[in-house]
């Protein structure tokens, strides 16, 4: 809009303002190895536990990410592109998963069965609970691909297989590996549901460190070397999008491929489908269902139940407002505003992405029992720590709002007699609202079911649906455990399977 | 409708001299074209007139209403303009009615009676009133588009590059159908466009635009037959130029002695002729050439010839059912009377 014009100065103290806060975990963990000095930090990390750490988390996230790569393209390729009786059906029941923590489907696991404990059942739980992470992107760019592509492999003499194998795989080669990444940052950042499996990684123990030996020094370098694990995956999805080509649509509507037809196929194609279905949603959700029985026969918390939730969706709202408020200027002036300054600042408020809450958590408690001491333990900081892990997905949908908003809509009603209010009540505000909500949407959902951060910064007497249920099942108390649990899936359902929909309207 | 009159306008945007004094007038009621290549300043000129943008120095008056001058300008909203953007702008969130009414005062939205006769103006059925821009083909939305421009009663239109995002045969429809509606509405317009057909076709006046500056301003016929220089003579179309001597009213060049428009003249220079004015006849007076390639479009077709024996090569425009054969000896004519242009030699286009 204001092509000649410089960063508008309060626009832009606000955008450093999000920036640096968005920044403070990974300045925490920079500042601290520093600080500690580069001897006691090389004594804290060359340890055989660190060594076993490292050991344990890399082969669960190596062999996670293989497995979410197999399994969703696979899924997204059946369901996509060939016969498969009930496609519909099966898309929204793949990407279910996604509505149900991790922690929530290996607790559905664990409570059946003792076998799921170690390496395999660690292996299994995650997979299932992270390749819709994997199956989405891909199912995507299947839809998206135009048809004309393979044709002409085809016409060059390539077989079926062929023509996949060497045009449709390159094609889906940056979701899948884009996906992957997702799924292995995840992981690292996943605690609840390996705590749980009694596997060991760098959140679980760098939790230990914290809680029981109060060692504040070995899981401050525990939590860097983690951020270390997370900076390595990120370069590498840095690279990737780099050298990434967007396929562009064009403004018609796009020819859909003629399916693959299963013949003989089929009945195999669908035995899998299911099968990962009833590992992945029916397993876990059929546990659930047994303990809320269990538990009801007994004792049915109502009080607690609606004091939780009471406190889990006023925390998710509040950070839901606070955290698209700071992503509303930043999201304006990297889409209004495009240059170096602006761009620097939208990455920044990213940083959150990529470190695992308790990292987040453990920075903010440290800094804030060093320099601003009132601060501990209140909720004031636990949203703050809301608003640095899910500052980027707010940050994403508000920006495709504002890009919505283009500023031709501005000039033409600015010539059609519309002053600067009138301009923001009748065009901007309006076609604004829908990202921005959507936005908003997503913070609430992921505060709703985050455990991690909430469970160090949380202020006594705070519980929400996640805490509650994690003490529960501390206790061994499944059927009083239950409930928490349900109700979690039940708020976090309907917004993904909107949010997958209209995914599938868009490609 | 008023006309609009503008004085020594210049725009820089950093080091980059936009526009570089620049003055026009635009009779009212009439369409005129600012026709220049991507990057001349037409857009600029547009936004300043608009208001959108302000000027470094220089006029702009609205009839007698000065709109813009060094240390006052109206704001946008209170000069009383029509703007019509490329690919249309239509508010996505609103139906074509809510997006034709969107500048009448609050009032006057809800009466169908104004829309009514918008639609019927840009040749709309009235059935797409409530339908939404996404559900409208690119000529509607950008017919809806100036609908919208029109609504208030603007004192000025200004379109720019409206047609471009459209494909060729719809641009045609498209654009007679906008000077048609701007016509009827006795509208005072200006069409930014770098396409010259277009700027012809439907301009009363085309200013020609080149690095910041009008180099010339006309009738559509004035500008093609009678262009400033040899490079707004290739810029408004096909061109074959000549080095030629100038003697009184007439030109000798290489297609002979020809008659020059104006007054006379003396010396070296250019001669330009336009390939319809070439003429093929077999035998007979005329200078020999030989045919080369031959274009073929249907109603008509270019054909390149090189003048015997050795002379350069000119393109000529003949009808589409007397096409010669490459390989033939023919002799040509030329038609009508020639421009020239004083100055150095420069070789045939």
């Amino acid at each position: 809009m204001r092509r000649d014009g410089a960063y508008p100065p309060l626009l832009l103290a606000l955008c450093v303002t999000v920036a640096l806060i968005a920044a403070i975990p990974l300045l925490f963990v920079v500042g601290y190895t520093v600080s500690l000095g580069w001897g006691a930090a090389w004594r804290l990390i060359v340890r055989p536990r660190v060594g076993e750490l490292l050991v344990n988390t890399t082969e669960l996230m190596l062999g996670c990410m293989i497995l979410c790569a197999v399994l969703g393209t696979a899924a997204a390729w059946l369901v996509h592109r060939t016969n498969l009786p009930g496609r519909g059906v099966w898309h929204v029941l793949l990407a279910a998963p996604l509505a149900v923590p991790a922690f929530v489907t290996s607790f559905g696991w664990v409570s059946v069965t003792g076998a799921v404990e170690g390496y395999g059942g660690a292996l299994l739980i995650v997979t299932l609970s992270y390749y819709p992470l994997v199956y989405l992107p891909v199912a995507a760019t299947l839809r998206g691909l135009d048809p004309a592509l393979e044709e002409t492999a085809r016409s060059l003499g390539l077989g079926s297989w062929a023509a996949f194998a060497r045009v449709v795989l390159p094609q889906l080669r940056p979701a899948v590996l884009g996906g992957s990444l997702l799924v292995g940052l995840h992981l690292l950042a996943e605690f609840g549901a390996l705590q749980m499996l009694r596997f060991p990684t760098f959140t679980t123990a760098i939790y230990d460190q914290y809680r029981s030996s109060y060692d504040a020094q070995a899981a401050n370098m525990l939590a860097g070397v983690l951020v270390a694990c997370c900076a390595v995956l990120l370069l590498a999805e840095l690279r990737l999008r780099g050298r990434r080509r967007y396929a562009r649509l064009g403004s018609g509507a796009a020819r859909i491929a003629p399916p693959v037809r299963l013949g003989l196929w089929s009945a195999p194609a669908l035995l899998a489908v299911l099968g990962v279905v009833v590992l992945a949603l029916g397993v876990p959700l059929g546990s659930l269902a047994r303990w809320l029985v269990v538990g009801a026969s007994t004792a049915f918390p109502l009080g607690t139940l609606a004091q939780t939730a009471g406190t889990a969706l006023g925390l998710g709202l509040m950070a839901a407002l606070l955290t698209t408020l700071c992503a509303i200027p930043v999201a304006w002036l990297s889409v209004r505003h495009r240059g170096r300054v602006s761009s620097t600042l939208e990455r920044s408020t990213y940083i959150g992405n990529a470190l695992p809450g308790i990292v987040v958590a453990l920075a903010l408690i440290t800094v804030s029992i060093r320099f601003v001491r009132p601060a501990y333990q209140t909720t004031g900081l636990l949203l703050i720590a809301y608003v640095i892990m899910f500052l980027p997905r707010a940050v994403v949908s508000v920006r495709a709002a504002v890009a919505q908003a283009q500023p031709v809509l501005d000039d033409v009603a600015h010539s059609l007699g519309a002053g600067t209010i009138s301009r923001l009540r009748r065009v901007t505000l309006p076609l604004m609202a829908p990202g921005v909500g959507a936005g908003a949407a997503l913070v609430f959902l992921a505060v709703v079911t985050e455990l991690t951060a909430t469970l160090l910064l949380s202020p006594t007497g705070t519980h929400t649906l996640a805490t509650q249920f994690w003490s529960e099942v501390r206790d061994v108390d499944y059927g009083a455990a239950a409930p928490y649990a349900a109700l979690m899936v039940l708020i976090s359902a309907p917004a993904t399977y909107l949010l997958t929909a209209t995914a599938r309207r868009s490609t | 409708m008023t006309g609009l009159t503008i004085r020594r306008l210049s725009k820089s945007f950093g080091s980059v001299r936009a526009l570089a004094g620049v003055d026009l007038d635009v009779p009212a009621r009439a369409l005129t074209a600012i026709l220049g290549p991507s990057g001349c300043g037409k857009t600029t000129l547009l936004r300043l007139v608009a208001g959108f943008t302000t000027p470094d120095a220089g006029t702009i008056a609205f009839g007698d209403l000065l709109v813009s001058e060094p240390h006052t300008a109206i704001p946008p909203q209170r000069r009383r303009i029509g703007y019509v953007p490329q690919e249309g702008a239509l508010f996505p969130h609103l139906r074509v009615a809510d997006n034709i009414t969107f500048g009448l005062p609050s009032a006057a939205r809800r009466s169908r009676k104004r829309l009514a006769e918008l639609l019927d103006l840009v040749e709309l059925h009235s059935s797409t009133a409530e339908r939404y821009p996404h559900e409208l083909s690119g000529g509607q939305q950008q017919r809806v588009a100036l609908a919208r421009a029109l609504a208030p009663n603007p004192s000025v239109v200004l379109l720019d590059e409206p047609f471009s995002s459209l494909d060729a045969n719809l641009r045609l429809s498209t654009g007679r159908t906008v000077a048609q509606a701007l016509h009827a509405a006795g509208a005072t317009a200006l069409l930014v466009t770098h396409d010259q057909n277009e700027a012809l076709s439907l301009a009363d006046q085309v200013a020609v635009m080149r690095e910041g500056r009008l180099v010339q301003v006309g009738s559509p016929g004035a500008v093609y037959a009678t262009p400033a220089d040899s490079a707004v003579a290739r810029f408004v179309g096909d061109a074959v130029l000549l080095p030629a001597v100038v003697t009184g009213r007439t030109a000798r060049c290489a297609l002979g002695v020809l008659s020059v428009r104006g007054g006379p003249g003396e010396g070296q220079g250019q001669v330009l002729i336009r390939p319809e004015q070439i003429e093929i006849v077999h035998g007979g007076t005329g200078v020999p050439a030989l045919v080369g390639a031959v274009t073929y479009f249907g109603h008509d077709a270019t054909v390149a010839m090189t003048i015997q024996p050795d002379g350069p090569t000119v393109t000529a425009r003949v009808s589409g059912t007397r096409t010669p054969d490459p390989g033939t000896h023919v002799h040509l004519t030329v038609n009508g009377p020639v421009t020239t242009f004083p100055g150095r030699e420069t070789a045939a286009a």
